[in-house]
């Protein structure tokens, strides 16, 4: 029995244990962000970077998603003549998970992957050794900018994805679906409120920040070559997937518990 | 006597169990350019980084210009940091930044200099080292190994420092071009009047450019001395090394057919 146990436990404290680590690395980067040198010039590229770059990706996911939702929803409300709800369905959906799940999904596949192979392959050449005896603090020029563009860009896409997972839901259930134009927006913006969209936002931060920080930490602690930075690339995928679905959930819990 | 301008005395690192470094004690007088010879996994490198600050070690001392180093941290460190210059083994360029602004990267980044004046100071080094200024705007990875190490070695050299560590500075290059950064070395380190860490398996590169050489063997320095008296030593290990024999103390840990 203890032999079948031990490595479930095995695994189930390596997985602490890297929490921890990531954690510690998160704490390190956090008090780096108050104290100078700023580098407002890197800010500004990662912003670019992360913002403007996958904003293609962002609104093709969630265009599409707003779609199939309305025709989904559409299908299944008709079975309780509940068809209606359409246009309230979209835009909760979307403001409140679809657009900032996908949207964190999509620029953890894009931006992590790519944060943690840039990162990953400057361990591996020295390039970080380089920083630090040129006096550069690593983490200042290389996780700070990174972090701070993750958790305010990815608002704005998502705010951006919520628009266009509306819009997408609008063309499918007007030129699709026979809805009155007039009557969806109606609908959309009567049964929207505000803490729908700000719950959102506040998940697109916390995603961009958890996004690049796992792209961060897992390039920063690559080793052994190319191999170490390919795996450092997947994990930095893999976990910042997980933390974002486990996150959505407990940000959910902070916003609509009763 | 002046104080030693490097000071290491029982310096001790290990890996888990593996002991790397079992206690290097060196004093390095201003001005001297050493050579650490050894071979490959014999500790060359966990020395400088333990040196340089990049690893601390478990135990004993490291003096620079009489301060202690060892574990520094915040200003401490970096006004150790300042007095110092690096060429990694594999350049370690800036793959994002173009070659005059690798080199002028302290200059920018640490001593806080306008880019126009820094780029003028990195043209100046890059002609130092043989480059003329349209390899300024060249990308790293548009460079060939040779030029890369040449403008490593004007980074190096940049924020003229006190010190500067070579790691394997002709590793990767043919003699040709080899001889010509060892002469690249020898002359900005006299121009500069710096004192110098080198570590490398080349024994021309070393006979070229030390004035000092210690073989490390065994996680110690077992052997220290003036560079013109290498071929005198009177130690096997450095015999053995020197000659690049496979037979003699120093066992490698390959299997024999």
């Amino acid at each position: 029995m203890s032999g079948l146990l031990a490595p479930i436990g095995r695994a189930f404290l390596d997985a602490l244990a890297a929490l921890g680590r990531l954690a510690l690395f998160a704490g390190t980067a956090i008090g780096h962000m108050g104290r100078p040198p700023f580098y407002p010039r890197l800010i500004a590229r990662q912003m670019i970077e992360i913002g403007y770059f996958s904003l293609p990706v962002v609104a093709l996911t969630t265009l599409f998603s707003g779609m199939v939702l309305a025709l989904q929803s559409y299908t299944g409300f008709a079975r309780f003549s509940a068809e209606s709800a359409v246009a309230t369905v979209v835009v909760l959906s979307m403001t409140r998970e679809l657009a900032p799940v996908l949207a964190g999904l999509m620029v953890a596949g894009r931006v992590g992957a790519a944060m943690a192979a840039e990162i990953g392959t400057m361990r591996v050449t020295e390039q970080i050794d380089a920083l630090t005896v040129l006096s550069t603090d690593p983490y200042k020029y290389l996780v700070v900018p990174r972090l701070i563009a993750g958790a305010t860009m990815l608002p704005l896409l998502v705010l951006v994805g919520d628009i266009i997972g509306v819009f997408g839901g609008y063309l499918v259930s007007v030129y699709k679906l026979d809805f009155n134009a007039a009557g969806y927006l109606r609908r959309t913006w009567d049964y929207l409120e505000m803490i729908d969209v700000v719950s959102g936002l506040v998940k697109a931060g916390a995603f961009g920040f958890l996004v690049a920080l796992t792209g961060c930490y897992h390039g920063y602690h690559s080793k052994g070559g190319a191999q170490g930075v390919g795996q450092a690339t997947t994990n930095a995928v893999v976990s910042a997937s997980i933390l974002i679905l486990v996150f959505n959930y407990i940000i959910t819990e902070m916003f609509f518990a009763k | 006597m002046s104080a030693p301008k490097i000071q290491l005395t029982g310096v001790k690192k290990a890996f888990g169990e593996q002991i790397v470094l079992d206690g290097v004690d060196y004093a390095l007088p201003a001005g001297e350019s050493l050579v650490v010879i050894g071979g490959s996994g014999s500790g060359k490198s966990v020395l400088l980084k333990c040196i340089l600050g990049i690893l601390k070690p478990d135990a004993g001392s490291i003096r620079i210009d009489g301060v202690e180093t060892a574990g520094a941290r915040g200003e401490a460190r970096e006004a150790v940091l300042k007095k110092i210059g690096m060429l990694f083994q594999g350049s370690a360029l800036f793959d994002s930044l173009p070659v005059w602004e690798n080199v002028a990267f302290r200059l920018i980044q640490g001593q806080g200099m306008e880019r126009k004046e820094a780029k003028e100071v990195a043209l100046g080094k890059l002609a130092q080292v043989g480059l003329g200024p349209p390899v300024a705007e060249l990308y790293p990875a548009e460079l060939s190994g040779g030029m890369q190490k040449r403008v490593a070695l004007a980074r190096a050299i940049a924020s003229d420092p006190e010190i500067i560590f070579f790691d394997e500075p002709t590793t990767g290059l043919d003699p040709i071009m080899a001889d010509v950064i060892n002469d690249l070395v020898v002359a900005s380190v006299k121009k500069l009047g710096a004192t110098t860490i080198s570590i490398t398996h080349d024994m021309a590169s070393a006979r070229k450019i030390a004035t000092k050489i210690a073989m490390i063997y065994g996680g110690k320095f077992i052997w220290t001395g003036d560079a013109k008296n290498i071929d005198r030593s009177g130690n096997a290990h450095v015999d053995q090394f020197i000659h690049g024999r496979a037979e003699g103390p120093i066992q490698m840990a390959v299997r024999r057919p």
